[in-house]
């Protein structure tokens, strides 16, 4: 991949009451790969991607997004640039429909003023047409998005994401819960999104998951970056190991280093 | 892999999801999935059952008129509050509203001497304003909403027995039909068509305002949302302080209609109109459909389950059967009510 890439971290620190969350870190994603974010619970990746999708802001450091550097106050409006959160479990509503759901948020109207309503028959159109896509048979869009499977879930996100013209893609752990079939048809339409161009950033636990996808890797420990790697400079037995803790293999590093 | 999708074709709107494999739904099935079927039951057997056993007198014009009537009265709260409780929250408060909007109204028409038209409207503006008092707090403190309208229930009509008694040195207020007089607010809100009182007309109305609003707008939709799942809802950019603070408003402003129609029909307050009803609400809105979960749910259930306890209340009255039943009747139809909806729940969310 050519060009600057589409998100810069630069020196990126956050702290909570006086609790150093994040300290100096430097996060690139380029359009068209797939960045791994690892490291253990608490290293610091939900801050990172909270800060990446506006929820919260950095303390120090510059966040530069699609050639401009940014700050983004809200979630809504880190949207509007085209930074998309898909969470496990918080993107879908089981009890409404896929139509309803799929355009949550942004939904289209007919008519004017006072008598403006929502256009369920353009929803379920484009979101027959979407799912109709990525291979995912529904009878019918007005059914409930709690009769579709985990996987589906996920790839509908993925695709709405997609619809409303999202640049960047973050995906906090969206295999967890998955069997090994429903995680690969997740994996395999996250390669889809890359491969036409979209940056994405990928959060899981899983190494079967994130090395065959990954282009890259960035480990978090304790708030700081243990460092990004490209996929040429480490195997998946390094991957392993650095998600284990980072800080370990680190130590490690120290421990030859000093003999 | 589960499911081979086909090589990406060109995005084309004209085939929406074609697949061979997959029938459309019939009218049945549809139908079947709809949250107010039990509800549409229930109105069915409780009109048949009192048609059989309290004969003509029932079945009337007159005897129609007298359980639609009674429905009205609570299919109006019971409309807005199915939009609340879809919406994920409760509000305890709309029984002391009555009492509260009621006593207001006819305190200003017979002790201020204002017009009945402007009364009529503070007594509405009263109601909304404090439902969005409600919604602040809920919002604001994070408390249950259960609890913060709770304490409403409690304040509201306290401070409505202790203001009255202060102010006239009574619990009851009369004389308002005659200050009120027979102008366009009576026509409004007590006048009759036929047999039919002027309520049954607003619940009407207000029913299908509220269904168009959950079904057919934007609004309706971060309601269903904010209902479902906070969060999520909040993470797809829906307004969730703004959507329940509107919803909030709305069971006011509603409780507030009722109090105002009571009082001009009846020509008299009392401060203790309206109590239970915030029961009798939520008793009509889960017999609809609705879940008290929030979330998912029905506004013509909420009119069906109102028209239920309408038809069940007048039909005692007329088969002679001693109206203590009531009670125990309503509460078994409120048990069998909530079975019936959480199995069509399991239902929708299996059917595929």
């Amino acid at each position: 991949m050519t060009g600057e890439p589409l998100v810069q971290l630069t020196n990126i620190s956050k702290y909570f009451l006086g609790v150093t969350a994040l300290e100096d870190i430097n996060f690139p994603v380029r359009r068209g790969e797939v960045m791994c974010l690892l490291g253990d619970n608490g290293a610091g990746k939900s801050t990172l991607i909270k800060i990446l999708s506006g929820v919260h802001q950095q303390d120090q450091g510059t966040y530069w997004f699609d050639g401009l550097e940014r700050r983004f106050s809200s979630p809504r409006e880190a949207k509007a640039h085209g930074i998309a959160t898909v969470y496990q479990d918080l993107s879908m509503i089981p009890l409404m429909s896929i139509a309803r759901n799929f355009f949550l948020g942004s939904e289209p109207t007919r008519g004017l003023g006072p008598l403006r309503f929502f256009d369920g028959p353009t929803a379920c159109r484009v979101a027959s047409a979407e799912l109709a896509q990525i291979g995912i048979k529904v009878r019918d869009p007005e059914q409930l998005v709690g009769t579709l499977s985990g996987g589906e879930r996920q790839c509908v996100a993925i695709a709405r994401a997609k619809y409303f013209g999202a640049k960047l893609l973050i995906l906090d752990e969206p295999t967890s819960a998955l069997g090994v079939r429903e995680a690969r048809r997740v994996l395999r339409y996250v390669r889809q999104a890359r491969d036409e161009g979209l940056g994405v950033v990928l959060i899981t636990h899983n190494v079967n998951h994130a090395y065959p996808i990954g282009d890259r890797f960035t480990i978090l420990g304790h708030g700081h970056s243990y460092g990004t790697f490209s996929k040429d400079e480490v195997s998946r037995e390094d991957v392993l190991e650095l998600m284990a803790g980072g800080e370990d293999l680190s130590d490690l590093g120290d421990e030859f280093e000093d003999e | 892999m589960a499911s081979v999708s086909p090589p990406a074709p060109a995005r084309s709107a004209a085939h929406p999801g074609a697949d061979d494999r997959i029938r459309p739904l019939g009218p049945l099935q549809r139908a079947l999935r709809r949250p107010d079927l039990g509800a549409l039951l229930g109105v069915l057997v409780s009109w048949g059952l009192f048609a059989a056993v309290g004969g003509p007198s029932f079945t009337s014009a007159s005897g129609t008129a007298a359980f639609l009537a009674d429905a009205a009265g609570l299919g109006i709260l019971a409309a807005t509050v199915a939009l609340l409780m879809i919406g994920g929250e409760f509000d305890l408060s709309i029984g002391s509203m009555i009492g509260a909007a009621g006593m207001l109204l006819a305190i200003l028409i017979t002790e201020f001497a204002v017009p009945s038209w402007l009364a009529v409207l503070v007594a509405l503006l009263f109601g909304a304003g404090f439902g969005v008092l409600n919604g602040w707090l809920v919002v604001r403190t994070r408390l249950p909403s259960f609890i913060v309208t709770l304490a409403g229930l409690f304040v509201l009509r306290g401070l409505t027995i202790a203001l009255t008694r202060w102010l006239t040195g009574r619990t009851q207020v009369g004389g308002v039909a005659d200050a009120a007089g027979d102008g366009l607010v009576h026509a409004l809100f007590a006048a009759r068509v036929g047999p039919f009182s002027a309520s049954v007309f607003w619940w009407i109305g207000i029913t299908v305002i509220c269904a168009v609003v959950l079904s057919q707008t934007t609004f309706g939709n971060w309601l269903r949302a904010t209902g479902g799942n906070q969060e999520a809802a909040r993470n797809s950019g829906v307004p969730i302080t703004r959507v329940k603070i509107v919803a909030f408003m709305l069971t006011g402003l509603a409780a507030a209609l009722v109090g105002v129609i009571q009082v001009l029909e009846a020509g008299s307050a009392d401060t203790l109109r309206g109590e239970m009803r915030e029961f009798e609400a939520v008793i009509a809105v889960v017999i609809g459909g609705t879940l008290l979960a929030g979330g998912y749910g029905s506004v013509i259930g909420a009119a069906l389950g109102a028209l239920t306890f309408g038809i069940v209340r007048q039909g005692i009255f007329f088969t002679g059967v001693d109206t203590d039943w009531f009670r125990v009747i309503l509460g078994v139809f409120l048990m069998v009510a909530v079975l019936v909806n959480s199995w069509l729940r399991t239902r929708a969310l299996k059917a595929r």
